[in-house]
């Protein structure tokens, strides 16, 4: 399976790792090199320095054609263009998103992008483990409503593959 | 008319001024306080100092109600993403982007904003008009981008000089409305025969483009 990963930080990093240690191909951008010394250092994929909103940069570093594409960045925004760039233009078969703004999460699950809520999901770990009432607000959303079909297609319903620890193409 | 403009620059700031000047009600959003601050000195209160992106402050500065939004940040990510959630979580008629990575304007396009205003393309636009090309013009882009007015420069060598636009297959979609010649704008006639040093202006889609200019020009090479 081809993963793309755009954000080397921490979950970047240790989503990259493990992918790499299950036998997937991997490829990592990050506009930051420094941020590859969160890589093993016996990390296979490739890293690659640049803007992943950059259609350009994302061809260049072999994102097309992914099977996964994960838009991890601090910022909502970022990954939310290169999420609809790598469904749109570039074939990807799945993605999710992190878009840490809940309600920004809601809106584009309705236009049919995975989405991850680092917000929710951390206020509701916290509530759960001190007993309090949960936010009430999805953390992982799927895809809900579609707008495009091709991202209908591309994302079907859960947001993270089944198939991830386990390799099954080369 | 009630424009949302996102963005205080320098774009945004002149944009509420003038739309103020002509009556409209306008609301500009911009996150920087010290700057939301200053744009309030000189505007009054039109301001409200938040993120344009966050879905709660979009609504809070009336998206709901807004006939238009205009996002005109110097960023296309923030941008793509208030015309977005103007578009499918307000309801907003009408949307407006700056872009400024000319190979975001298709994904702009595709995604839903309905209008998109690029910079980097127009000043590309007008060197282009300065050099003697072999390739069709833009002059302007109509209907969010679907369509365009273009120029063709015919050449010794272009395939519909000595010919009328009767003689040629213009593509579906498309129609070629006025020829300048010797400096001089001309309705296009039926019996008008091309020559070299004719410019031709056409309307079509942009689809349209390489037919025409295989039909005016010659194939491009």
């Amino acid at each position: 399976m081809k993963t793309v990963i755009v954000g080397c930080g921490r979950v970047g990093a240790v989503l990259a790792d493990t992918l790499d240690r299950a036998g997937h191909e991997v490829i990592v951008v990050d506009t930051s090199t420094a941020a590859f010394d969160r890589l093993p250092a016996s990390f296979g994929g490739n890293a690659v320095r640049g803007d992943g909103t950059d259609e350009g940069v994302l061809r260049r570093a072999g994102a097309a054609d992914a099977d996964l594409f994960l838009a991890l960045t601090e910022g909502d925004n970022r990954n939310v263009i290169m999420a609809q760039l790598a469904t749109e233009e570039l074939g990807a078969r799945r993605i999710v998103a992190k878009v840490n703004d809940p309600v920004r999460a809601a809106a584009y699950a309705d236009l049919g992008l995975a989405t991850i809520c680092r917000t929710t999901l951390m206020a509701d770990a916290i509530a759960g483990f001190l007993g309090l009432p949960m936010s009430g607000m999805p953390s992982v959303l799927p895809p809900g409503d579609l707008h495009h079909a091709r991202a209908h297609r591309a994302s079907d319903d859960a947001p993270v593959p089944p198939d991830a620890a386990a390799p099954q193409e080369a | 008319m009630f424009v949302l403009v996102v963005g205080g620059g320098k774009v945004g700031y002149y944009l509420a001024k003038e739309l103020i000047e002509s009556g409209h009600e306008v609301v500009l959003m911009e996150k920087d306080r010290g700057r939301a601050e200053q744009i309030a000195d000189e505007l009054g209160s039109i301001v409200v100092a938040h993120d344009g992106c966050e879905g709660r402050y979009l609504g809070e500065a009336g998206a709901n109600r807004a006939d238009i939004v205009t996002a005109v940040t110097g960023d296309d990510e923030d941008n793509l993403v208030i015309c977005q959630m103007a578009k499918h979580h307000f309801d907003v008629r009408r949307t407006i982007a700056r872009v400024n990575n000319p190979r975001n304007e298709a994904l702009f396009r595709h995604l839903g904003v309905d209008e998109i205003i690029s910079p980097t393309r127009m000043v590309l636009g007008s060197i282009e008009q300065d050099i003697p090309v072999h390739e069709l013009l833009h002059l302007a882009a109509l209907g969010g981008g679907e369509l365009e007015i273009i120029e063709a420069h015919l050449q010794v060598d272009s395939p519909a000089v000595g010919r009328t636009p009767g003689d040629l297959t213009i593509p579906e979609g498309c129609s070629l409305f006025a020829v300048v010649r010797d400096g001089n704008p001309l309705p296009l006639r039926p019996d008008h025969v091309f020559r070299t040093g004719d410019k031709v202006i056409a309307i079509g889609r942009t689809e349209c483009e390489e037919l025409l200019h295989e039909q005016l020009i010659g194939s491009s090479s």
